[in-house]
Formats: C-alpha cells, sequence, structure tokens
C-alpha cells in the first residue's frame, strides 16, 4: 500500500486478509493493478473490474469498484457486454492462464480481433491452482502436475504473440518480480484506445514450485529475475545469451480503430437522419 | 525527508503468511525474520524507501511511510 | 388525436424483436442459428437507429455473456437462439439467476436433439427451459401461439425479468417465428413497461441481495459509484462470497422461492369454450392452432371440447389446470415432442387415465384431424 491512504481505498478491507497460499504471485499482481488504477486517475465509479473463475478471479472480491465475478473463461464476454453498452466506463479484465488461454480462448482472439477498449490481465502461473494443481496451456513442456505425473506433454504458445496476431492494439508482458514494468505496462494499457493484453508471469510455490522443485516463494522470484530480458535489451544481445531466456516489456503497440467508437459513429450517422449514404 | 527523519515502515502481521519475500529482496537488509518467518525491522536506518517491499508483498501488509 | 396503428403483415421473430424494442431493449448480442436469425437481422438494422447496440458474437456462449455484462450497466439486453445455442447458454442462464441479472433468452424452437431438423419445428425444449442449467433455480418461460402473442409476450417476458430479476426463456418455434399474419399492434401509450428496482440508499448502506418483503433485491446499475461485487459463487447480503451454510440456505431459500407470491401475476393463459366443455385440450404454441381448429369441427359435430393455452409454462401453473380440468371426461394435451408439458399436467392432476398425449415428432405440424381422431377414440 502507497503511504497516502487513497490507494487503501481502492480494496475492499473488510474483505481481507485473501484466500490466496502464502507467496502466491496474485497479490502482487493486483498490488500492481491498484497502483496503476490509481496513478492512472481512473474515475472509481466509471471503473468496472471482471474476472473468470479460478486463483486470479477471486481477485474482483477484494477490489473496491463494481466488479463481476464470472464463468470459467467468459469475463471477456460479459466485458465486452459492459464496455459495448456503456462505452465510458473502463473495464479491467483479470483473469487467469487456464481461464484466458484455456476455456476463454476462443473469445480472447475475438475481443483481440474487434479491438474493443478493454484491459485484459493474465495471471500466468502456469497452473490450475484453484482446482488443486493441473498443467494448463501456459505449463512448460515436461513439467509435473497432477494431470501430467510424467511431465507435460504439451507446448505452450506465446499468449502475447498469440493477442497481437488476434489484432490486439497494446501487448505486453512482465513478472511479479518486475513489479514497477508491470505497473507501467498496466497504466499505457488503460491509456490505449483498444484491446490491451498484459500479461503477467506469476509464481505459484505452493503447487506447481513445490511439485517441481523450484524453492520457495523468493527463490521462485528469483528465477523470474535471471531468466527475463527486456525486449529492448535483447535486440543488442547474441540469439546465444537469449537461449533459455522469456522476453518481457512492451510487446507491440499499433494503432486500429476501437470498436465501440466504430458503433457510437454509426448511431451518430444514422440519427442524423443519413440512412441513405450509410448504406 | 530530511536526513534524520526515520521512514517508518507499518507491517500488518495479522495479514502476513510469512513468505519470505520482504526480507528476502530488501536490499539493504533492513527486514530480518523472525522464528515464525515473519519480517522483523533489524536495522530502519538503512531503508532508502525503496519500496521494493512493499510492492512485493503479496498480502498488502507492508507500508513504508515517511 | 389518437394514433391508431394499422393492420400490417408480420413475421413472428420481426414482433418479437418489435415486442423487445417498445419494451425498452436496447442491447443485443447472439449468434445466428436458424431459425432464429431474423431476429438478429433484425436488431442488427434496427437497434443503432434509437441509440441501442448490437454484436453478433463469436458463439453463443458470448452472446449470453454479453448480454449479462450489458444488462449490468442498467441496459434492457435480449439474445435469440435455437436448441444447439440455447444449449451452450445454459451455464450463463444459471449464473443470470444466481445472480439475479434481467434478461430475456428466446429461443426459437426447432427438431432436436442435436443439429435435428434445423428448419422444421418441434417443442421439445420444454423440459431444458426449465432444468437445463445445473442446480435448482428460478425460471419463467412464456410461449406465444400468434404472431401478435410474439409482440405482446415479449413485453411481458421484458417486464417480467425486470420486475424480478430473473432470466426469462421465451418459448418461441420454428412456426410461429417463421409465420407471417396481419396484426395490429397495441398502441405504445397503451403499454405497460416495467423497470428494475434501483436502490434508493446510499452507496454506503447498499446491500446488494437484501430484500423487503416483495423478495426483490434493488439493483443498482454499474458506473453508478454503487462499487457492489457480482459473483456466482454462494454470496450473503453484500454480494460476497460465503461459506456459511446457514447464510446460504437463507439466501438460496428466498431465491429459489422468490416468484411464489407472484405466481397469479405471472401465469398466463388464454380458454377457449372451456364454459360448458367436457373434453380439455391443453396446449401452447404453434400447437394451440391445430387445436383451436379441432375444438370447431369437434363441436359441430356435437362434441363440447374446450381449449386451454398455455402462455406461460414456467412457472408451471398447477393451479390453472386443476381449475380447468375438473369433471372433464377427457384432457388431452397437444404438443410437438414425445411428451414433455403432459408430464407436469399429470403430475397436477394424479389421475393417468383422464389424461391423453397427442405428440408429433417428425417436423411436421400436429393436424386439427389427428387431435379430432384422438379426442373421438376416448369420446365415442
Amino acid at each position: 500500500m502507497q503511504t497516502t491512504t487513497n490507494i487503501e481505498n481502492l480494496f475492499r478491507l473488510n474483505r481481507l486478509p485473501h484466500i490466496w497460499c502464502p507467496g502466491c504471485g496474485n497479490g502482487i499482481i493486483v498490488n500492481a493493478v491498484q497502483k496503476a488504477i490509481y496513478e492512472s486517475g481512473l474515475d472509481k465509479d466509471k471503473t468496472v473490474i471482471v474476472s473468470g473463475i479460478g486463483c486470479s478471479s477471486r481477485a474482483t472480491g477484494y477490489m473496491n469498484f463494481d466488479t463481476l465475478h464470472t464463468a470459467h473463461g467468459r469475463a471477456i464476454t460479459f466485458a465486452t457486454g459492459i464496455k459495448l453498452a456503456r462505452p465510458e466506463l473502463n473495464v479491467i479484465v483479470l483473469t487467469g492462464d487456464g481461464d484466458c488461454a484455456a476455456i476463454g480462448g476462443n473469445h480472447l482472439i475475438h475481443a483481440a480481433r474487434r479491438n474493443i477498449d478493454l484491459n485484459v490481465i493474465m495471471f500466468n502461473n502456469s497452473i490450475y491452482g484453484m482446482t488443486g494443481g493441473q498443467f494448463s496451456p501456459m505449463t512448460p513442456h515436461g513439467r509435473l502436475a497432477t494431470t501430467s505425473p510424467y511431465g507435460n506433454l504439451e507446448r505452450t504458445f506465446d499468449i502475447c504473440k498469440l493477442a497481437e496476431c488476434a489484432g490486439a492494439s497494446y501487448v505486453g508482458r512482465s513478472t511479479v518480480y518486475h513489479v514497477q514494468l508491470l505497473v507501467n505496462l498496466i497504466k499505457k494499457a488503460i491509456e490505449n484506445k483498444g484491446f490491451s493484453f498484459v500479461e503477467a508471469i506469476s509464481i505459484c510455490p505452493i503447487s506447481y514450485g513445490r511439485r517441481n522443485k523450484l524453492g520457495d516463494a523468493p527463490k521462485m522470484l528469483e528465477w523470474l529475475k535471471e531468466h527475463a530480458v527486456n525486449i529492448k535489451a535483447a535486440q543488442k544481445m547474441e540469439p546465444e545469451k537469449l537461449k533459455d531466456k522469456f522476453l518481457i516489456g512492451e510487446m507491440y503497440h499499433g494503432e486500429a480503430p476501437e470498436y465501440t467508437q466504430l458503433y457510437d459513429e454509426l448511431i451518430a450517422k444514422l440519427q442524423k437522419g443519413a440512412e441513405k449514404d450509410v448504406r | 525527508m530530511a536526513k534524520n527523519d526515520k521512514p517508518n515502515i507499518s507491517i500488518k502481521y495479522e495479514w502476513c503468511k510469512a513468505c519470505g519475500i520482504c526480507y528476502s529482496l530488501c536490499p539493504k537488509k533492513v527486514l530480518d525474520k523472525d522464528e515464525w518467518g515473519k519480517p522483523i525491522i533489524q536495522d530502519v536506518d538503512s531503508c532508502t524507501l525503496c519500496r521494493i517491499c512493499q510492492d512485493h508483498c503479496p498480502d498488502f501488509c507492508i507500508k513504508i511511510g515517511g | 388525436m389518437k394514433t391508431k396503428r394499422n393492420a400490417q403483415l408480420l413475421q413472428g421473430n420481426q414482433a418479437c424483436s418489435l415486442g423487445a424494442l417498445d419494451a425498452g431493449v436496447r442491447f443485443y448480442a447472439g449468434y445466428p442459428i436458424t431459425p432464429s436469425t431474423e431476429i438478429a437481422e433484425f436488431m442488427a438494422e434496427e437497434l443503432p437507429k434509437v441509440g441501442g447496440k448490437f454484436i453478433q458474437m463469436e458463439d453463443e456462449i458470448a452472446g449470453i455473456g454479453a448480454v449479462v455484462g450489458a444488462a449490468l450497466t442498467g441496459t434492457k439486453a435480449l439474445t435469440a437462439t435455437s436448441g444447439p445455442g440455447f444449449s451452450l447458454m445454459q451455464e450463463i442462464i444459471g449464473f443470470a439467476a444466481m445472480t439475479e441479472v434481467p434478461c430475456v433468452i428466446v429461443n426459437v424452437q426447432r427438431m432436436g436433439p442435436s443439429t435435428g431438423g434445423p428448419t422444421s419445428p418441434a417443442q421439445a425444449d420444454i423440459m431444458q427451459a426449465r432444468w437445463g442449467t445445473h442446480g435448482d433455480h428460478p425460471v419463467i418461460a412464456l410461449s406465444p401461439g400468434s404472431v401478435l402473442e410474439a409482440y405482446t409476450l415479449t413485453i411481458k417476458a421484458v417486464n417480467f425479468s425486470e420486475k424480478y430479476r430473473v432470466p426469462v426463456i421465451f418459448l418461441l418455434d420454428e412456426v410461429i417465428g417463421h409465420l407471417r399474419e396481419k396484426v395490429v399492434l397495441p398502441e405504445l401509450n397503451e403499454l405497460e413497461i416495467i423497470d428494475r428496482k434501483r436502490p434508493t440508499v446510499s452507496p454506503e448502506q447498499y446491500k446488494p441481495y437484501a430484500v423487503d418483503e416483495s423478495g426483490i433485491p434493488a439493483m443498482a446499475d454499474f458506473g453508478q459509484g454503487y462499487h457492489w461485487h457480482v459473483t456466482g459463487l454462494n454470496h450473503d447480503e453484500t454480494g460476497g462470497p460465503t461459506g456459511k451454510a446457514d447464510v446460504i440456505n437463507q439466501q438460496l431459500s428466498r431465491l429459489f422461492h422468490k416468484l411464489d407470491q407472484y405466481r397469479d401475476e405471472i401465469t398466463l393463459y388464454q380458454t377457449f369454450d372451456v364454459e360448458d366443455a367436457e373434453y380439455l385440450l391443453i396446449s401452447f404454441g404453434c400447437s394451440t392452432r391445430s387445436s383451436l381448429a379441432a375444438v370447431e369441427l369437434l363441436r359441430n359435430e356435437g362434441i363440447k371440447v374446450g381449449l386451454l393455452q398455455l402462455q406461460t409454462i414456467w412457472p408451471f401453473p398447477d393451479h390453472v389446470i386443476k381449475d380447468f380440468t375438473k369433471n372433464k371426461k377427457g384432457v388431452f394435451v397437444v404438443e410437438m415432442n414425445d411428451g414433455q408439458l403432459c408430464l407436469e399436467v399429470e403430475r397436477t392432476i394424479g389421475n393417468r387415465d383422464l389424461l391423453s398425449r397427442i405428440n408429433k415428432i417428425n417436423g411436421e405440424l400436429i393436424t386439427p384431424q389427428e387431435i379430432i381422431d384422438k379426442v373421438k377414440e376416448v369420446a365415442l
């Protein structure tokens, strides 16, 4: 919490402490989201936070806004309804790697394709934590989970590239170690009038970390520090040195018409009685 | 912050789950751990108000004032 | 000067869409599926003209999700689909029931199961409309038997969803949906339009799921500073998740029975020639029409038959069924399925030998003659 008290009233204090396990990165991301909201100066009454199902998605219960805890994988669809019905509202979606990349994947790519002004923060802890530790689309190949007891046979995909190719106009990645970068990316996402996607690589020491012997929370944060390379720095590095690293920072920022703005322009045109030349 | 002002570091122990992140990340070893793995302030003067502990606490327990 | 809306030739799906607009619906999200797509096409064209919003989503789950999201901003929202899409929407319909978010789901029924007969009618989603989503939950389902009713009952559906904060299923079928007939719509100012009850207390005092004797909580719009929480988890009066069994019991008991005290107001039906009837047909939706013809033809042959047309399917109107089946020599349930509504009738009247089923499952309409033959089997 910042020294000033106002960031505190972005939390439902009577609901804390939260349910997440000791050392879970979710709290770090929520803190970063709150800091980004606070520093962006968003109007608390005009900001709606929407989440799906899973550890990440319990976040909305702790945040003092209009909050909506939807169904598994469907946060982005509810958020689309909110944003289209009331474009003046700021809509932030908090979702997990399973929630967003698995069951919610179809909605992710279509909301990105439409470039509707939503800010999607994907908590990526490489596991289905809430249900006890199954592998997710973001669990690296070979890793152990309750449903990959012999090592995960599947591969992950680069969810940032996927969001960019689907049409997102702002894409960034950071980690729960690189909190200030995460805050800045979320602020840029909020600023971007279009579909913004931020992947926040998190840690799950109790389930994923323990089962794969990755050490405690501090050790897992250390790993993130050692293996993340900022995309700007990476451009000047030898490919050899990037072998077992992953990129963080601003992945993509492009311009594209924003969906709800296009719709409002259509309404204005129709109501000006100019139906004839619309067809 | 004037030179001799001590940063006041407040820790909400009722929310702390002894995850060890704060005292493992503190660059100046201002924090150390007690027998329960919870943070204790052992060298407040070294605190540079960098707020790494505050930003990385998953349970929102730490507030760096001053 | 009273502007009488003059007669027009309207298709059932269009009448339903017009009813939605006149009821104040200003948001549509859905996915194309025969035989409902005319509703989406109407909304795509008409909603922006009145400042409303239409969006075609990537699947039906996304459609109903967007509808519930929009409804939370205070907007009246509706979607339309058919069997396969209706099946996909079930989880979110349950979410709307649990969180008490008003919305209307039009199901233009077609032959099922599975792909079935996309362009042929059926009335076989009756039980799905009641129990499609998991768990106990309140739901209202209405079914129109004419193009005019497709207009008037859609308005009722929107009003009921707003007044009782419940998802309302509108059970159209391919026949009424695609049928065109001459219709004179009621005047706009004759219509009763109901909006949800908003909170009168300040945000600090607002408890999203606290109720007075109405049993229906006041609903704040998102974006008005109430900062309330909506979750599909068991939740207490403040909207926050709870695991306390007694709180859950109290909340769910209220939720499951919140429509009970409004039973009469919700129960809509029509009767034809029941005063002196010795035999009673019970029907709904498109099968109403053949039943009407059968009543007339049978009466010409001196057999006193009457028709009870149910417009409210759920909550099932036990009391109405009991009333109209009293001292009848025979009761016939006419429906295009393999026997669904008749199960509820049977449960209500408890006398199996009084009851006969008139069903058809091949996608063709039940004909008046088929009804006449069945009644004669019993009557003569």
